[in-house]
């Protein structure tokens, strides 16, 4: 499980509702994707794309249980990294199938714009564009297999609990 | 070695004889409590669930439906219920905020494992019982299957002495603990002490669901006297309270003198290294003020605010808004006449709901406006505007400041 893709960096303590703020909650999934950031970066779901990675600092997800992965899934963006992740905003990731990698010192070796390259299978990440390599913590292997399996959801599905 | 409380939860209920910080373990869950959110978005009715008798259904988040998309997860929820014969299905009329009803009705009990999608679910840790926001395809697992996996954070163990004074409440005792210690973020927090004993319940559980706000993995309470005759009237099956062994290993023992603590106030964005006594706070006029919620939403927090606005009146240019925190507090509450006092003093007094509190509906704030809360969140853009600016305090707090018209010491006001 190795990925390699453009790096935008966000601060500590990102809040849930920074990424999905209540009144998008409104909206189908597409439309709700547009508002990720809508205040702390006005304009980032028009840059973002396929392929991309979040690296954010400490308590990563601090707030509520909406599923933020799916809109960084609507938008594309491929995995996140963090110095520190709130428990619930990392399992609420993983589930919803979106690979989330706690990495301390992460968030001080990537610049927006840098191309990051992760293995979550050994639990390291490299800043490919400056060589800065950190190895940390690889996933366990029950979380790898909800991750390959796309998430939780599909996991049910292939398990006969939910219709296929 | 001995165990922490959670520990102990954690370890029964992975069939274990004892577990450690840092390992992950398989739990038997329960209690499942599924929200209408579950249904509005990305419903599939499952082909089968582990067992019905575990499981219950409150409407909560956006009831009445204020938009067709959450009208739709009505009909999803109540045929889901019938079909899986639900018995705990709380509807729109014995509804109530998730957190209040999972009390009311006895659904979070000592020594057990509770799941829920809500990320205050810590709010069940008041009874002692190993409950945490999941999110909601992690509870749709567990409603399938049974069963879900924690790994065991270290422990924080808030060591309570003495006795809370007047018009200081769970709201401030967790507003001091933000304030000067930050968040917790990957930790267990448990609460116990001698001074646990002069700390109602309502106001363990602002305090346990309040531990969210902090990052908090679990956050429990011990089982003593008061704890016990609240269960009495809420539970009729016997438990087994999970006590913390004397050597349990924790990260960090904190004291609170309870009989220091006053009202505090967190200024707007976070509560973390951001909460200050209302004493210190420079003068602050307010346009909204709000207390509901599964924090305080609470009877006894209603109860405060009449006694508080009972013959006074809200500051012209000032809304007042409370949201009982369920049915039954509304029900109680108009019982006691506090409805009335809150409605005469020009609070408007709405249905149950999360509403306001989550920035949904009835009470968005607008930009440039000031916001004071006793409820769960005062994150930027929480209650509506971005540039809105949400402070956040008791129910006292927030009631004398109603009157006042700027954030007061409810200790001066009510002299």
């Amino acid at each position: 499980m190795e990925i390699e893709g453009r790096v935008w960096v966000v601060g500590d303590s990102v809040t849930t509702d920074a990424m999905y703020p209540g009144y998008a909650m409104k909206l189908p999934l597409p439309e709700a994707a547009r508002h990720v950031f809508y205040d702390l970066r006005p304009g980032w779901t028009d840059e973002v794309r396929e392929g991309d990675v979040v690296v954010a600092g400490r308590n990563f997800g601090l707030g509520s249980s909406r599923p933020v992965a799916s809109l960084f899934l609507e938008l594309g963006v491929r995995a996140l990294l963090a110095d520190e992740f709130n428990s619930l905003f990392l399992r609420n990731c993983i589930n919803f199938g979106l690979p989330a990698l706690t990495v301390p010192g992460v968030r001080g070796i990537f610049a927006d714009g840098d191309t990051a390259r992760v293995d979550f299978v050994e639990g390291w990440c490299e800043n490919v564009t400056t060589r800065a390599k950190i190895q940390a913590e690889p996933l366990p292997d029950f979380v790898r297999d909800i991750l390959a399996a796309g998430g939780l959801l599909p996991k049910l599905a292939r398990e006969g609990y939910v219709p296929r | 070695m001995g165990m922490t409380m959670i520990e102990k939860i954690l370890a029964r209920s992975a069939g274990l004889d004892e577990v450690r910080a840092g390992q992950t373990v398989v739990s038997e869950v329960d209690m499942t409590v599924l929200i209408d959110l579950q249904f509005a978005t990305g419903w599939v009715q499952p082909l089968r669930i582990a067992d019905p008798a575990k499981v219950a259904v409150i409407m909560d988040h956006a009831v009445p439906a204020p938009t067709l998309h959450d009208a739709e997860a009505g009909p999803r929820a109540r045929k889901f219920a019938r079909d899986y014969g639900i018995d705990r299905f709380y509807d729109v009329g014995r509804h109530g905020i998730c957190h209040q009803v999972i009390a009311e009705n006895g659904l979070a009990r000592p020594g057990e494992v509770l799941a829920c999608t809500d990320s205050h679910t810590c709010a069940g840790g008041a009874y002692n019982t190993a409950a945490r926001g999941l999110g909601p395809a992690e509870v749709y697992s567990i409603l399938c299957t049974g069963r879900t996996w924690f790994t065991v954070a270290p422990t924080i163990r808030y060591e309570l002495v003495a006795t809370l004074p007047d018009f200081v409440s769970g709201k401030d005792i967790f507003l001091h603990i933000a304030g000067k210690h930050g968040d917790a973020t990957n930790r267990n927090l448990e609460f116990g002490g001698p001074g646990l004993a002069s700390v109602p319940m309502h106001d363990r559980r602002t305090i346990a669901t309040q531990c969210a706000e902090i990052s908090a993995d679990f956050a429990t309470f011990g089982v003593d006297e008061v704890c016990r005759g609240f269960l009495d009237a809420h539970t009729d099956r016997p438990y087994t309270p999970a006590d913390a062994d004397e050597d349990a290993r924790y990260e960090d023992i904190r004291e609170i003198d309870l009989s220091t603590l006053e009202p505090y106030v967190a200024r707007p964005g976070t509560v973390s290294h951001n909460a200050i006594p209302v004493s210190q706070l420079e003068h602050r006029t307010v346009d909204q003020c709000f207390i509901g919620s599964c924090a305080n939403g609470q009877l006894e927090d209603l109860r405060i605010a009449a006694d508080i606005l009972r013959g006074r009146e809200v500051a012209p240019g000032v809304r007042l808004l409370v949201t009982p925190a369920s049915q039954k507090v509304y029900r109680d509450a108009v019982r006691l006449g506090y409805v009335e006092a809150l409605a005469d003093a020009g609070a408007v007094v709405t249905n149950s709901t999360c509403g306001a509190c989550f920035g949904y509906h009835m009470g968005v704030v607008a930009a440039g406006e000031v916001c004071l809360t006793a409820s769960t969140r005062n994150f930027k853009g929480r209650m509506g505007s971005p540039d809105a600016e949400i402070y956040m305090a008791s129910p006292a707090t927030v009631a004398a400041s109603a009157i006042a018209g700027h954030v007061v010491d409810p200790r001066k006001e009510i002299a």
